[in-house]
């Protein structure tokens, strides 16, 4: 027993030394990815980001077309980054809805006016409830919708140019 | 050239910690008696020369130097001096020179003053904290050169964070690391100690005040640290159980433990592998501190650089060093003979129990701060917040308080319960008072704070026990510093269970001329103006404030300052003191409709919590300070017969 004893802290220790290894080994990756990939778009409504334009509704995923759902923000730098990658997008057919996250009306025209509008509808969400429901946890974020309403995948971060290809892939697989 | 100097001062360091081990191994082994002397003055010279380098890397910063890597990193020509000091240490690789500057200057002040231990166990610590020292010299050397070049030189540096840029913290890395790294004597007394056999009194009583010293600057760094934290990050909160903070909480958990059982051991002989035991895991505690805060392994709020290969490093020397003690102490202390027993109750028992206590506390801060690391391991995301550490180490701590009261009025190796507690008359008849007090008059308030308030009023009262009826001017200094320290402990707990029970907050988007009433306090918002200072600009809010009864009126401005280089926006709240608590001021963000945000707190007694902190580093001081001086006062008295 006490022998036992005597060499249980070295045993505790060469435990968390496993623990710390496999922590040290394991890919730094800090990304929260949504545990909703797989399920249906959570519902909600939205009024329109820019004044006098529709709000977006869960409603506006259920038309049988696959869909990108991106969230953005006029003060996020990275989402002006990725702008001309989402024009790029919608020149090949996509349809992309957008959120805004914490923003205002005004501040989303002048973004759009400065990058360009790839979107066909933009609803804000100024207190972040809708982005959380989706299990997102920044800006910019994009989930590919598919025709029922289903969220197929999450990007997570800007879409650089090498990302375009393989979100169309994704886009064709969820028809 | 000052660059250069200094790392060739360090690699001579690196080369005599070397010789140091050889010289250390090879008299250990019997071979090197002609060696043995060498011991004391290469370990003097290695503390000396890693001084100097470290004080050639802080030269470096103060004339800016931008060519030097680390300097154009994390300074900047604009900053105030003090910053440019303070950014020596405000970065990865300068505050691990300094650890190892600690380290070896503790190596140096073993083998200066030590005399009271066994010259034979004196050369095995030596060799120990020299082979410390080795493998954080080959860390710096090899994977975390402070003194490397850039080529071309930028004109200007980064600029140090500004959260950084504050006289508090600008001191609180090097105390917290004097705490740190003092506990490396402790551990390489315990290597020493274990490697010759020699575990006794003698030993604890040349250990103690290495430990007391130790634990005297973790517990300013930790009380030091927590006001920074409650002022400069502007969330109204003074302990936030982040990783960080738990890293300095462990070691001091260890070594308060550490700190009561070696007085065991130097007063009766008892508790030996125990204490062995708690000297090896309390550095330890340190260096898995260091590797947290320094691989990256875990997120906090201190966001530190993540690099891999220097994590692995860490995680390797962690490896080495700890799991060399943890065999060593397994090999050998079936050998040490079991020390003097004693009875239940007896200050022995109530030693043993707090120990005991704090171990458990110590457990649950380690599981709570490793458990997403462990989690991860199994492909799960986790965090491990406050409430899991309020209700574990929290209700546990405060029954060590309750139980702390006990220890000092009992007798050693044996006594009874009923003098004990009649010695405990007073602080109970009030413990009952409180208790009646808080039941009726704040029956609304949560059970941890309920519980320690009844408990911080024991322990202000109790921790005065043991004076009373004694004559103070004969009463020894180290036990007039215990008193202090566990007064420490009362205080600090009465200004927590305040705080936690009474604090109120008033969150608002107030326009111009809108008044608050918080607390005893009506706050008037008169609007927003512009000001400057050496390196920002800044936002200053205009509050007035009236105390309601006295008619007193004062004003007060929070700040949302704006730093240029790096271009940062900080929150400097405004604190306004009084005697019963202090009213905390944020202004925030403005929103369309011109109002600001405003963030409010009155938190009475919350000022007791540091004041506490600072009480058991002070008691810890006349401890120290009454432990040398009879040390002194002995060994001359018996030079004087000798001679």
């Amino acid at each position: 027993m006490r022998r036992l004893l005597i060499w249980l802290p070295l045993l505790v220790f060469g435990a968390f030394l496993l623990v710390f290894v496999k922590g040290l080994v394991l890919p730094g990756d800090r990304v929260v990815t949504s545990r909703l990939v797989g399920q249906p778009l959570p519902r909600f409504t939205l009024p329109g980001g820019v004044s006098g334009q529709p709000g977006l509704t869960t409603a506006d995923f259920a038309d049988g077309k696959p869909k990108l759902l991106n969230f953005f923000a006029s003060w996020c730098v990275p989402c002006a980054a990725e702008a001309p990658q989402l024009l790029a997008l919608k020149q090949a057919g996509v349809e992309i809805h957008a959120i805004a996250i914490r923003d205002k009306p005004a501040d989303i025209a002048r973004f759009l006016g400065s990058y360009g509008n790839p979107f066909a509808r933009i609803g804000s969400d100024v207190d972040s409830n809708v982005q959380i429901a989706l299990g997102s946890s920044g800006v910019p974020e994009t989930f590919v919708i598919d025709g029922k309403g289903i969220i197929r995948h999450q990007h997570i971060g800007d879409i650089r140019p090498e990302h375009v290809p393989q979100l169309l892939s994704i886009l064709e697989q969820s028809k | 050239m000052m660059a250069e100097a200094g790392l060739g001062l360090l690699w001579l360091a690196a080369a005599l910690s070397l010789l140091q081990v050889a010289v250390g191994a090879l008299s250990l082994m019997g071979k090197g008696e002609a060696l043995a002397p060498l011991m004391k003055p290469v370990a003097i010279l290695q503390g000396l020369l890693v001084a100097l380098s470290f004080l050639s890397l802080i030269a470096v910063f103060l004339s800016s130097d931008m060519s030097v890597k680390l300097v154009a990193a994390n300074s900047h020509s604009d900053k105030p001096w003090l910053y440019k000091l303070s950014g020596t240490w405000g970065n990865h690789e300068g505050s691990m020179l300094l650890w190892v500057t600690v380290l070896a200057l503790a190596g140096a002040g073993i083998a200066a003053f030590e005399r009271r231990i066994k010259a034979e166990t004196l050369i095995a610590s030596l060799m120990a904290q020299a082979l410390i020292s080795l493998g954080f010299y080959a860390f710096l050397l090899f994977s975390s050169n402070p003194f490397e070049r850039l080529s071309p030189a930028p004109e200007n540096g980064m600029g140090l964070n500004p959260m950084l840029q504050d006289p508090g913290l600008a001191f609180h890395p090097p105390t917290l690391y004097f705490g740190y790294v003092g506990m490396s004597v402790a551990f390489s007394f315990a290597v020493g100690a274990l490697l010759t056999r020699d575990v006794g009194a003698e030993f604890a009583r040349a250990m103690r005040p290495w430990v007391l010293g130790a634990w005297i600057f973790l517990t300013i760094g930790i009380t030091a640290g927590s006001y920074w934290a409650y002022y400069e990050l502007g969330w109204g909160g003074w302990w936030f159980w982040d990783p960080v903070e738990n890293a300095s909480l462990m070691p001091w958990l260890a070594s308060t433990a550490l700190l009561h059982s070696v007085t065991v051991l130097a007063t009766r002989d008892s508790l030996r592998a125990w204490t062995i035991m708690l000297a090896v895991v309390a550095f330890s505690m340190s260096m898995v501190g260091t590797f947290l805060v320094r691989s990256g392994i875990l997120t906090s709020v201190h966001a530190f650089a993540v690099d891999p290969e220097r994590g692995s490093f860490l995680l390797a020397l962690l490896a080495l060093y700890i799991g060399g003690a943890l065999t060593l102490f397994a090999l050998r202390i079936g050998t040490v003979r079991e020390g003097t027993r004693f009875d239940l109750v007896s200050r022995e028992g109530f030693l043993v129990a707090n120990n005991l206590l704090l171990s458990v506390v110590l457990g649950t801060v380690l599981i709570g701060t490793l458990y997403p690391i462990v989690a991860q391991a199994f492909g799960q995301q986790v965090s491990i917040g406050a409430p899991y550490f309020n209700s574990t180490a929290g209700s546990l701590g405060l029954l060590i308080a309750f139980l702390m009261v006990f220890g000092p009025v009992t007798r050693w190796r044996r006594d009874d319960v009923r003098p004990v507690l009649k010695r405990l008359m007073l602080p109970a008849l009030l413990l009952a008072g409180v208790t009646v007090a808080v039941l009726l008059l704040a029956p609304d308030i949560n059970i941890l704070p309920k519980i320690g308030m009844m408990v911080s009023a024991f322990v202000i009262l109790g921790s005065l026990a043991p004076l009373w009826k004694r004559n103070l001017r004969r009463t020894p200094l180290f036990t007039i510093g215990m008193v202090v320290a566990h007064l420490g402990i009362g205080v600090a707990l009465a200004g927590m269970a305040a705080e936690a029970a009474f604090t109120r907050e008033v969150l608002a988007a107030a326009k111009p001329g809108q008044r608050f009433e918080i607390g005893p306090f009506s706050v008037t918002f008169n609007g927003v103006k512009p000001v400057a200072g050496p390196n920002w600009t800044a936002l200053e809010a205009d509050m007035r404030v009236e105390r309601s009864g006295s008619g007193k009126t004062f004003t007060v401005a929070p700040q949302a300052r704006m730093f240029s280089e790096p271009p940062t926006e900080t929150s400097e709240a405004a604190l306004s003191t009084h005697w019963d608590g202090q009213l905390y001021l944020v202004l925030g963000k403005q929103d369309a409709q011109d109002r600001w945000q405003v963030r409010m707190w009155w938190k009475p007694l919350v000022t007791l919590i540091w004041a506490g902190g600072l009480l058991i580093a002070l008691g810890g001081v006349l401890a120290l300070v009454g432990h040398l001086r009879r040390e002194a006062r002995s060994r001359w008295r018996r030079e004087y017969w000798m001679g």
